[in-house]
């Protein structure tokens, strides 16, 4: 399987973040409106002819699927938000999680019950490193649509721009619990532009399956994968990698100043709009969270000071294989990482992977989380984050199921901005959840329902119900349980 | 010692009893022979680099080590049938990567001889249950001949367990030629194939004129010496080292995913009298009776299930168990296919196996998919992949079921001796496993 940590071009996103609905604010199954930029005079532009914070102009265009009210009872029940809960219950209604606990009591109306006798209920799964919808399957010349390696700098480029919505491993990761993620743009480049917060749902177009209301990310890139691609024109080394990000923030810096007085008194005309530059500023004034693609400690460190330098902050480390080395330093700079659990040895900067990593993170008081980057794996997040765990464990952490399920839910949920809405189970939050046939951190198990917004969007009791992409039709058959 | 390797027999490296080798008794575990029903409560025991006992009430030899295996689990040490492991230290690095030759037809290609027996690879691979892997070269119509080597201490040449034990080629076009230096050809005889096939079909058709010329060639082997043959498709090192297959001393293990490609390469080696092995065999499931009552093994993997190609659309989790259960031999790997991945990631082939039951196999064909399976396919289960006696002690203990992530590798012997080496991964963690109290 073709994995884009190590693909010749690997790029990284920016996502910009839209602002969060206060906790407890009911949300309408409608997609959250588009931050209104300030008011402007006169003929009203477009929402994104101009370069204002938060414009919006490739809206969400998501609605929950319908749902029905259902109660899963006698469960083990891993909320990310607390410590387990044995023979518990938890009740989806309206696409919220309405209750959670050992003991919720049985609603006075009609709902679906589940026994869940022996299974696991976990919040949903969210992949914070994918590359899916960029990178379709099948992987033919023509769907190569995740990495701009014309520039070092493509901050100008958005990613959902390139989703393929009928990618077939969009379903194969849903069977897998997976109900959130972000595609990056790949790290060929030193800035590769913007990532797109995905919710794993049909639909025919990518707005579809916009997450409402979240905020764009960044990506950027350190090391080997930039370097090498434009060994031939620059930058060919790792110090012409921080030159070449630190110039593009010099241009944003000065950009941001410009659009910021502009859009202070709206007089005169204003400024010309760059779209490499406004997502940069967006990023300076942290309304896009910085994803930095990172591998090795010491570059983590020098990008952390680049942050110093420039007054922004990095959301989150991604594949930081050096992450442990550093741990203490992640934790006092409020940066979270996502690694994988045991992946390394396909570059010098992925050498010193240790199993370990995700653990050793957690335990210094760093966000850690898992990741996949890859179409296969992020069909087994559980597993990779079982590895993890029990890695942990034998290093003589002290990593349990309640810490290890943050890795793959709230923490992730976190980076991108949307824990007070997804990554656990507590009443009122969205009702993305799995329903496992068994403990998740096992080699076993699989995902056997899976909700998101409470609409049981994958059953695998029910293969003919199932989400099959329009490529699928003629091409694969339909599976068939045996 | 490998000189005459590819031209009549295999070789066998480095394989001897260990002088070292102590006598071990292993007691009270669930032993998992493989070749024959698990044993509660068994007792396997090694002396001399061999397994001379295992059973209940076996005698233990006086002054053996015991190791209480009560609650654990004991089986053969496991087998990755296909990895890079050795031949691909970093990905990334060309300088480290010793997987291919530079022609198109290179069946003369012997990569065990550049095996790295330095990999930090090893020690994380092998204390992870994994005692003997099979590595095979890439890149090209016939990329070369395979090996099995044991994860033991020693040079590259110590550590062959058996080579060559086939010879490997695909019918794949595009992508699989990646390593291929499109500058290289070789200008030998006059009809030398020297361009990778176009298409399927060329390449089967590539394929059935090295069979046929590897005939010719040995029925007019002087006439080539001599310079007075027509041009033939490979160099007489190439032909030389196809009369093993040929001569059916070795299978031609074919990549192949299409099940049409299954299908022609079934029908090819009917048809050619030769054996063969499939690699990656992605839509194998579709005729797995056909393979099975051709006697065709199967190397793949169990978490493949996306159509990411136009030749594995029909790829699915269940390929490994639908095969067995039509009673193929199945030996599961990673990623089919052998990406640089697999090379670090080599002991992951248990988790393989885990998921193989997940989708559909039984634990004990699973098992065997890690042990007996490659064993056999690989022409070493005379010597490894069960626990019998008069076998090569090549055992593992575990603290419970071997296919989970919560199992701990608490023994492992390669060829009676036992490794409890730290990994450079193990002492990675343990350095930083407290932070320094400085800022440097």
């Amino acid at each position: 399987m073709f994995r884009f940590a190590r693909a010749l071009a690997a790029v990284c996103t920016l996502a910009f973040i839209v602002a969060l609905p206060a906790p407890g604010f009911s949300q309408q199954p409608a997609p959250s409106p588009a931050p209104s930029p300030a008011a402007s005079p006169g003929p009203t532009p477009g929402p994104g002819a101009l370069s204002v914070p938060f414009a919006d102009p490739y809206p969400s265009t998501y609605v929950p699927f319908p749902s029905r009210a259902t109660l899963i009872r006698n469960a083990t029940i891993l909320t990310a938000a607390g410590p387990v809960i044995h023979n518990g219950s938890i009740l989806l209604r309206a696409g919220k999680i309405a209750a959670v606990g050992a003991n919720i009591g049985t609603p006075a109306d009609l709902v679906d019950v589940i026994d869940a006798r022996g299974k696991y209920v976990t919040p949903g799964i969210i992949d914070i490193h994918s590359h899916l919808g960029d990178y379709p399957a099948p992987s033919v010349s023509a769907h190569s649509d995740g990495n701009e390696a014309t520039n070092p700098n493509t901050a100008n480029v958005w990613a959902e721009h390139s989703v393929w919505p009928q990618d077939p491993q969009f379903p194969r990761a849903l069977a897998g619990g997976v109900t959130t993620l972000q595609v990056l743009p790949g790290s060929a480049n030193l800035i590769g532009g913007r990532s797109a917060i995905l919710k794993v749902v049909p639909s025919r177009t990518v707005q579809g399956m916009k997450f409402p209301g979240a905020r764009y990310g960044l990506k950027m890139a350190c090391g080997e994968n930039p370097k090498r691609v434009y060994a031939q024109r620059g930058p060919s080394t790792r110090m012409g990698n921080m030159a070449g990000y630190r110039a593009a923030w010099i241009g944003a810096e000065a950009y941001k100043r410009r659009w910021d007085a502009w859009n202070a008194t709206h007089r005169g005309d204003p400024p010309g709009r760059d779209l490499t530059l406004e997502t940069l500023a967006a990023a300076l004034r942290g309304d896009i969270y910085v994803h930095m693609h990172c591998y090795r400690a010491d570059e983590m460190a020098q990008v952390i000071d680049m942050s110093h330098e420039f007054g922004y902050k990095v959301r989150a480390f991604h594949h930081a294989i050096e992450a442990y080395k550093i741990a203490d330093l992640l934790a006092k700079e409020g940066i979270a990482a996502t690694m994988w659990a045991d992946w390394g040895g396909f570059k010098m900067e992925a050498l010193d992977t240790v199993r370990a990593n995700i653990g050793l993170v957690d335990a210094a008081g760093a966000r850690a989380m898992i990741h996949s980057d890859d179409a296969s794996g992020i069909q087994r997040l559980n597993q990779e984050t079982g590895k993890a765990m029990y890695a942990a464990k034998r290093a003589g952490l002290p990593a349990s199921e309640d810490v290890a399920i943050k890795w793959m839910t709230i923490n992730p949920a976190y980076a991108l901005g949307l824990d007070a809405r997804i990554g656990s189970l507590e009443a009122g939050k969205n009702a993305d959840i799995v329903l496992w046939d068994g403990d998740p951190f096992s080699v076993y198990t699989h995902a056997e329902k899976v909700f998101v917004d409470g609409a049981l969007l994958y059953d695998r009791d029910d293969p003919k119900a199932n989400w099959r992409t329009d490529f699928e039709l003629g091409y694969v058959r339909s599976a068939v349980r045996k | 010692m490998v000189t005459c390797a590819a031209v009549f027999a295999a070789t066998f490296g480095g394989v001897s009893a260990a002088a070292q080798a102590e006598t071990v008794a292993i007691t009270g575990g669930t032993v998992y022979p493989v070749s024959g029903p698990r044993i509660p409560g068994g007792t396997v025991v090694i002396r001399d680099g061999r397994i001379i006992a295992v059973g209940t009430n076996v005698p233990i030899p006086a002054g053996a080590r015991r190791i209480d295996a009560r609650g654990k689990i004991v089986t053969p040490g496991l087998i990755n049938a296909q990895t890079q492991l050795g031949l691909v230290e970093v990905g990334g690095e060309r300088a480290t990567r010793n997987v291919s030759a530079r022609g198109i037809i290179n069946a003369d290609f012997r990569p065990w001889e550049g095996f790295f027996s330095q990999s930090a690879s090893i020690a994380s691979t092998r204390e992870d249950g994994v005692t003997t892997i099979g590595i095979m070269p890439q890149g090209a119509l016939v990329a070369g001949q395979a090996a099995a080597m044991d994860l033991a201490d020693g040079t590259a040449a110590e550590m062959v367990r058996r080579a060559p034990v086939g010879v490997v080629a695909t019918i794949v076009t595009g992508p699989r030629f990646t390593d291929l230096d499109e500058t290289a050809g070789n200008t030998a005889a006059g009809g030398e194939t020297t361009q990778p096939p176009q298409s399927r079909a060329d390449a089967l058709a590539a394929l059935r004129d090295l069979i046929e010329d590897t005939r010719f060639y040995a029925a007019h082997r002087k006439g080539f010496d001599a310079g007075a043959l027509r041009g033939l498709t490979a160099s007489h090192r190439a032909l030389q080292a196809m009369l093993d297959v040929v001569k059916r001393r070795q299978p031609l293990m074919v990549t192949a995913d299409r099940v049409d490609d299954i299908d022609a390469m079934v029908r090819f080696a009917r048809r050619e009298n030769i054996r063969l092995v499939i690699l990656g065999g992605a839509e194998a499931w579709q005729i797995a009776p056909r393979l099975a009552a051709a006697h065709v093994p199967v190397i793949t993997g169990a978490m493949n299930n996306i159509p990411d190609s136009f030749d594995t659309l029909g790829q699915r989790q269940e390929n490994a168990a639908a095969l067995r259960r039509a009673g193929v031999e199945v030996a599961l790997v990673g990623n089919a296919g052998g990406g640089d991945e697999e090379a670090f990631n080599a002991r992951n082939v248990k988790y393989e196996a885990g998921n193989a039951v997940a989708y559909g196999m039984s634990h004990d064909d699973a098992l065997r998919a890690v042990t007996l399976g490659p064993a056999t396919i690989l022409s070493i289960g005379d010597h490894v992949g069960s626990l019998t006696v008069g076998k090569d002690a090549n055992v593992v203990v575990w603290s419970g079921d071997p296919f989970e992530l919560s199992t701990n590798v608490e023994h492992v012997f390669v060829r009676g001796r036992e490794y409890r080496d730290r990994s450079r991964q193990d002492q990675l963690t343990e350095r930083y496993r407290h932070l320094p109290r400085t800022n440097n």
